[in-house]
């Protein structure tokens, strides 16, 4: 076993794969950025609004103002960099953290797939990506490998066999399966697409959408692995990923998977893609194959890198988990749900009056939401009991800073999930002030009144 | 793993054949949204905009008599004529989309409370741009409220004062304001806009269905939830402000008017066709499709039932909401909580049912 793991982590392979996914990654980034931005997005998510949803222990993380805009300038152009694989070790830290700080500055924001690309980065700050291919690997012969450990390619293998398989698992509960929710609610609304329109009406299908989409997650990474399936998976990759961009407002998502899943295919393919960049870009494509392999010894002294990644892997195999540290229903109380590849599985709308009391006079008065959020804050505060206490929070301040005193925070709320009728979320009588935020249980949720099975 | 493939395999051909077909199959039991915006439009927002138009230009003809011959009996009409042109709004004031959400229509019409120094301020200088933001509390309905009604004690005295030329000039550019922003949005609405409405019948956030309606829930839970009775009520503020009620200065009104508004809503609601019995499309329709599709409860129930409850308690009140803030609060906050009951019916469980986004930045989803 030991030697085993020991030959393994020894082993080499062509560079090629690695840097097509390079190339690709950078410049999907790049156009998602620029994407970003000409949708005005910054400006609407970070600039606008007066407040920002933190993470916990990430206070401190907040939109610079009109530096916002610098941030995903340096961002683009990290992204860029990677994709040339311009000084490409920089490139790829100064992403990650860029980034990764824009995640961070409001989780109103947040969604699994910028996790994704933010754990992407992380591992691939670790990986010589800039071995083949490269400005570097062109400019500087040290640089410049054919082979490469062989685990820096089944790194990025692994991190996408988890995104999907634990995406799959997640869908294995009564909700999903049994009732086809949250589908049935979301596909009859897209009764204007041409063709399918009519088809989502139909429950089968919406039954059939929930169980293919299950077994396609558990199954892809297999599929992608094996190689006599593995153009049949790809085939399947492309429908429903081009599936689920015609059904949802899903963004770039979809095709930085497919392209990603080409990771999974044998080093020729890379390499044609390579050389017919080679041919139209009139770079010598020969200059690379100079069939040296990188050392290992010297590349990774101590094994720290392949330490820090096996680290790194075997914390994303049990985050997903996390949630059985918790009482009560996961889709309920969301502890536990973000960081888990949960992935389209809810469909959750609140509604959250917040009540300002003083607390020696008895006087009270509710809080108009709009005059501090914007609706979309609104929207995804009224539904997640850490939003709820943050802003409750908030408005203690701000009341207070107005010269108010003596104040508790109380809020109405209700909760609908998945169809069902909605019902009294955050215990009424709970001065949230009193409260503080962190990873044990919220108690002051109050109990939902159905079962979802599964895991 | 065979299974799974085949599994995949007749997934992929459902998916090929459905796209290849070229036919789109019709399905008798789908809901059809177009008809329902047709429902709306030609049944319930166009005819209800006629009406509001045609009050509002009775409205001008008696401010024109009033002031070529000011008197008890023709400020009696005016008055009259406004509260029937006030009320006639209560209908048309949900419908902020297209030409009125373009104008503005709802803030430049029916802002409370008015703000009584800048009107005497602006009577006796002369000198103000009603088309201005910064005058939307100068004008509309509770401006005109203020000058009928609250400019002196007596009638006799509010006679004397609206004879006078200053008075006169600001009460005609008030009444002139409402009928130039009332004509424009009918005509837009009976010229291209109707069909522009219609084939929007998408299911994007700026789909016609999914900003109507967000629209409508907009105006019950802040105009007619928190304005005509939350914040006055105090709901919103430490102590109650008596002095935020609609219809402040005539005093017998504010019940009226808030009837007018929660029926017009309830009507929308049930796709009732303007001042008449029968029904079309509707929120309540599509609802009980859903219900049946899914076989669930059938939400329009809990929402017609609890639009009648609202009813009941608001008909404990006195006609002036003033005088009921003022003597007994607890019934306003009754009715409050009652009308509170169909924000969280609407906005949470109807908005999921009809998979409504609460509109926000087209953001991607996960």
């Amino acid at each position: 076993m030991r030697s085993g793991l020991k030959t393994y982590f020894n082993q080499n392979t062509e560079a090629a794969p690695l840097a097509v996914f390079r190339i690709f990654f950078g410049l999907m980034m790049f156009f998602s950025i620029v994407r970003f931005w000409a949708n005005g997005w910054i400006d609407k998510l970070y600039i606008q609004p007066k407040f920002f949803f933190s993470y916990y222990g990430f206070e401190w993380v907040k939109p610079l103002g009109l530096w916002t805009y610098g941030l995903f300038v340096i961002c683009a152009l990290s992204a860029l960099a990677v994709a040339f694989g311009y000084r490409y070790k920089w490139a790829i830290i100064s992403f990650f953290i860029s980034f990764t700080y824009i995640e961070l500055m409001d989780k109103t924001t947040y969604l699994n797939h910028y996790y994704f690309i933010s754990l992407l980065s992380f591992l691939m700050m670790f990986l010589p990506a800039n071995s083949y291919f490269s400005y570097d690997a062109f400019k500087r012969s040290e640089v410049r490998h054919q082979l490469i450990p062989r685990w820096t390619i089944d790194s990025i293998k692994l991190l996408l066999g988890i995104v999907y398989f634990y995406a799959g698992l997640a869908k294995l509960n009564s909700d999903w399966l049994i009732n086809a929710m949250p589908l049935k609610i979301w596909l009859p609304g897209r009764y204007d697409l041409p063709l399918l329109g009519d088809l989502l009406q139909q429950e089968w299908v919406h039954y059939g959408f929930s169980w293919a989409g299950a077994a396609y997650d558990l199954a892809i990474p297999f599929l992608l692995l094996y190689r006599k399936t593995r153009p049949f998976a790809f085939v399947l990759v492309v429908v429903f990923h081009v599936l689920t961009r015609v059904l949802f407002p899903i963004g770039m998502f979809p095709y930085i998977m497919i392209v990603s899943s080409l990771i999974f295919f044998d080093a020729s393919i890379h390499q044609r893609i390579l050389s017919i960049v080679s041919r139209w870009a009139k770079i010598p494509f020969n200059h690379f194959g100079n069939g040296n392999s990188l050392n290992q010894k010297t590349w990774d002294s101590r094994g720290f890198k392949r330490k820090l990644i096996v680290g790194f892997f075997a914390l994303q195999l049990l985050m997903p988990f996390r949630h059985y540290l918790y009482p009560g229903e996961l889709f309920w109380t969301e502890e536990g749900f973000r960081f888990s590849w949960r992935v389209m599985l809810m469909e959750k709308a609140g509604y959250a009056n917040f009540k300002v009391v003083n607390k020696s006079t008895g006087e009270r008065f509710y809080v108009d939401n709009t005059d501090f959020l914007t609706s979309f804050q609104e929207k995804q505060m009224s539904f997640q009991p850490d939003f709820i206490l943050e802003y409750a929070h908030y408005l203690k301040e701000h009341f207070e800073s107005q010269g108010h005193k003596n104040i508790g925070v109380y809020v109405e709320s209700y909760v609908a999930l998945n169809g069902r009728r909605s019902q009294p979320y955050i215990n009424p009588e709970i001065d949230l002030t009193l409260q503080k935020e962190s990873f044990k249980h919220k108690y002051w949720i109050l109990p939902f009144n159905d079962e979802i099975k599964g895991l | 793993m065979r299974k799974i493939v085949s599994l995949f395999l007749s997934f992929a051909l459902i998916m090929a054949c459905s796209s290849s077909d070229g036919e789109p199959t019709e399905v008798a039991d789908n809901f059809d949204r177009s008809a329902m915006l047709v429902n709306w439009a030609d049944n319930i927002i166009i005819p209800s905009y006629e009406a509001y138009a045609s009050a509002v230009a009775d409205m001008k003809a008696s401010t024109d008599a009033f002031t070529t011959q000011p008197s008890l009996t023709t400020l009696g009409e005016l008055r009259n004529n406004w509260l029937q042109a006030y009320t006639a709004f209560q209908s048309v004031s949900m419908f902020e989309i297209g030409p009125a959400e373009s104008v503005s229509l709802r803030n430049y019409t029916n802002i409370y409370p008015t703000d009584a120094a800048e009107i005497e301020s602006f009577v006796a200088s002369g000198d103000y741009n009603l088309t201005l933001p910064s005058t939307i509390d100068a004008q509309g309905f509770p401006a005109l409220d203020y000058l009928l009604f609250g400019t002196a004690d007596t009638d006799a005295e509010i006679l004397v004062k609206l004879s006078s030329d200053s008075y006169s000039t600001y009460l005609s550019s008030l009444v002139d304001r409402i009928e130039t922003l009332s004509s424009q949005v009918l005509s837009e609405w009976k010229g291209s806009y109707r069909d522009t409405f219609v084939s929007n019948s998408g299911s994007t956030a700026s789909s016609s269905v999914n900003k109507l309606v967000n629209d409508f829930l907009f105006y019950y839970e802040k105009s007619l939830r928190a304005g005509k009775i939350g914040i006055p009520s105090g709901v919103f503020s430490s102590t109650p402000l008596s002095d935020r009620v609609e219809g402040l200065y005539s005093k017998e009104y504010s019940k009226g008017l808030f009837n007018a508004s929660l029926n017009a809503t309830i009507n929308f609601f049930k796709g009732k066709h303007f001042e008449s019995e029968s029904t079309g499309e509707s929120l309540e329709q599509y609802l009980r499709y859903l219900s049946e599709l899914n076989s669930t409860e059938d939400l329009s129930v809990a929402i017609i039932n609890q639009f009648e409850a609202a009813k009941s308690a608001v008909s404990q009140l006195n006609d002036n909401f003033y005088f009921q803030v003022e003597s007994d609060n607890s019934k306003m906050l009754q009715a409050y909580d009652e009308l509170q009951k169909n924000v969280i019916l609407m906005k949470v469980d109807m908005f999921q049912k009809l998979n409504i986004r609460i509109d926000y930045v087209d953001a991607d989803g996960d």
